[in-house]
């Protein structure tokens, strides 16, 4: 099967959970379908949800919570 | 002892503003950094620059440790922490003193007192100076609140302790309103946070955001006039100007002579903004907080003056007495500042860290632009959004709008998105022009105008 790839819309930091309390929104191996919030970006204090345009199931994350990113940067592989 | 090597905590226009300040006093700079601010004016144009650690602020601008590591090291005896980041951090100005380093600021015990909202307002009340009506503290007894709301006059404002977010809180305008309100605020509070717990304010309808800027030695305190700030939006500053077209001579005296009365009383040190609320329908002031640093909007003060306050408070940390006294203070003209951010206002002010592909900075007569950037320069996403600031001086408030106009005209940053499409509105807007605005004008006004914003954003492309 292909592998799809979820890309920062934005660039700022990376995190996979909403609040560090909260349960991280997705981990490998869990099905995505088109829609889901996959984590947020913080761009100047601004929190933009990340949603996958993609359905199938996590296989990689590439970066991991308070990662920096640039925008195009690969966040997640999805195959499906 | 007179600081001769400063260390500037901050980053973007602060720190810029902060190096010329030292530089014109003959003071030698360094420039503390993360990682993505390497290629940042401040860090181009001090004497020396020290990395302390990656973007995220908490692991850099934030990291008390490594920012006074940097300081021994570098041999600085002097730190100036900005606004924001350690400004009002009292551990990290106690930890400053220790190491023999000039805080450029006030003591960590008085950043403490006034960094507590139940001890300014204690501090407040015993200097004199007027605080919102209200209950102290908690109300347990809903007969009794009824009692201290008549007492206080109508409309009251219901809080909830652990409210959040605009939930729990209720405007009474009357006794049976109160009665029928009070008890769903505290229910709504319950519900919402496991708290029912509720505290109560005089509400002032069209308030004023007034706020007074205050220069301390420990000895002397005088104040440098006001400035109005009551253009904001989700409770953030973005026109500030000075003097307040609201306020009458007399109670103009009465607030600033209040606020020194503040200073005097907690034998202040350094330089302070004393927030009130200005009632415009009975005339009273009301303090709100004390801000223990330099303020974003410290220019429009600067402008009206001829005081340079982040100059006045370096020295004064370096132990000299206040260079200036009250009477030699005389306000001329009117000052305008706006914020402009990496927003795009057209798109509900999404953030927008682009790269500064062109750059046109204003001129001319009564025209100040303190900023951070310069051409190529990629704005980094990891801060806020505040790119620089337009500072304009005239005659008269009317001029100085007309000069504000032109300026933000003449400001040209490509393809960055920004704010001032904003101002070029607002400047046209019959309720600012007349000084006929409140705290909560703002938004609903942006809500009226997002189509026109838009529009003036599009023909900017």
């Amino acid at each position: 099967m292909a592998n799809s790839e979820i890309r920062a819309p934005l660039p700022g930091v990376y995190y996979r959970r909403p609040s560090p309390e909260e349960p991280n929104y997705k981990e490998v191996g869990d099905n995505v379908s088109k829609g889901d919030v996959i984590g947020l970006i913080e761009v100047m204090k601004t929190f933009t949800p990340v949603t996958s345009e993609f359905e199938g199931i996590i296989v990689e994350f590439q970066v991991e919570t308070e990662d920096p990113v640039m925008a195009g940067q690969v966040l997640v592989v999805v195959e499906g | 002892m007179a600081i001769t090597k400063l260390l500037i905590a901050n980053r973007g226009e602060i720190a810029v503003r902060i190096i010329r300040a030292a530089q014109d006093l003959g003071i030698k700079t360094v420039q503390v950094y993360s990682i993505a601010d390497a290629t940042s004016l401040a860090v181009q144009m001090a004497d020396e620059a020290v990395e302390i650690g990656p973007p995220a602020a908490k692991k850099s601008y934030l990291n008390a440790d490594a920012v006074l590591k940097a300081a021994k090291d570098t041999g600085a005896d002097g730190i100036h922490p900005g606004y924001g980041f350690l400004a009002e951090n009292a551990d990290f100005a106690d930890a400053v003193e220790a190491a023999g380093i000039s805080f450029v600021g006030p003591t960590g015990d008085m950043i403490r007192t006034m960094g507590d909202k139940a001890s300014a307002r204690r501090a407040a009340e015993n200097a004199g100076v007027p605080t919102v009506p209200g209950s102290d503290g908690i109300i347990t007894d809903m007969d009794e609140a009824a009692d201290l709301a008549e007492q206080i006059g109508y409309p009251v404002m219901i809080k909830a302790t652990a409210g959040g977010g605009g939930r729990g809180i209720r405007v009474a305008e009357t006794a049976e309103e109160f009665a029928e309100l009070a008890p769903q605020a505290s229910a709504e509070a319950a519900a919402a946070f496991g708290d029912g717990g509720l505290y109560m304010e005089k509400l002032i309808a069209l308030a004023r955001h007034i706020e007074v800027q205050i220069l301390g030695d420990g000895t002397d305190f005088i104040h440098c006039y006001e400035r109005e700030c009551t253009l904001q939006r989700r409770r953030q500053k973005v026109w500030e100007e000075a003097p307040s077209s609201a306020l009458s001579e007399d109670v103009r005296e009465k607030l600033c002579s209040s606020a020194v009365a503040l200073a005097r009383a907690v034998g202040y040190r350094g330089a302070g903004t004393v927030e009130f609320l200005y009632d415009d329908e009975s005339g009273r002031f009301f303090f709100i907080e004390m801000n223990t640093r330099i303020q974003v909007e410290h220019p429009v003060t600067e402008s009206i003056t001829g005081i340079d306050l982040v100059a006045e408070m370096i020295q004064i940390a370096g132990g000299e007495p206040l260079s200036i006294k009250q009477e030699e203070i005389v306000v001329r003209g009117h000052s305008i500042e706006v914020r402009i951010n990496a927003e795009d206002p057209a798109n509900n002010f999404m953030p927008f860290p682009g790269v500064v592909d062109d750059l046109r900075i204003p001129g001319g007569p009564g025209v100040r632009f303190d900023h951070m950037l310069y051409h190529g320069y990629q704005i980094p996403p990891f801060y806020d959004s505040l790119l620089g600031k337009l500072i304009v001086h005239a005659e008269s408030r009317s001029s100085a709008i007309t000069r504000l106009k032109r300026a933000v005209a003449e400001l040209n940053f490509g393809e960055l998105k920004t704010t001032t499409p904003l101002f070029l509105l607002l400047a046209e807007a019959e309720e600012v022009r007349s000084g006929n605005i409140h705290t909560n004008w703002l938004e609903p006004w942006l809500e009226t105008n997002e189509a026109k914003l838009a529009s003036i954003g599009d023909n900017e492309k």
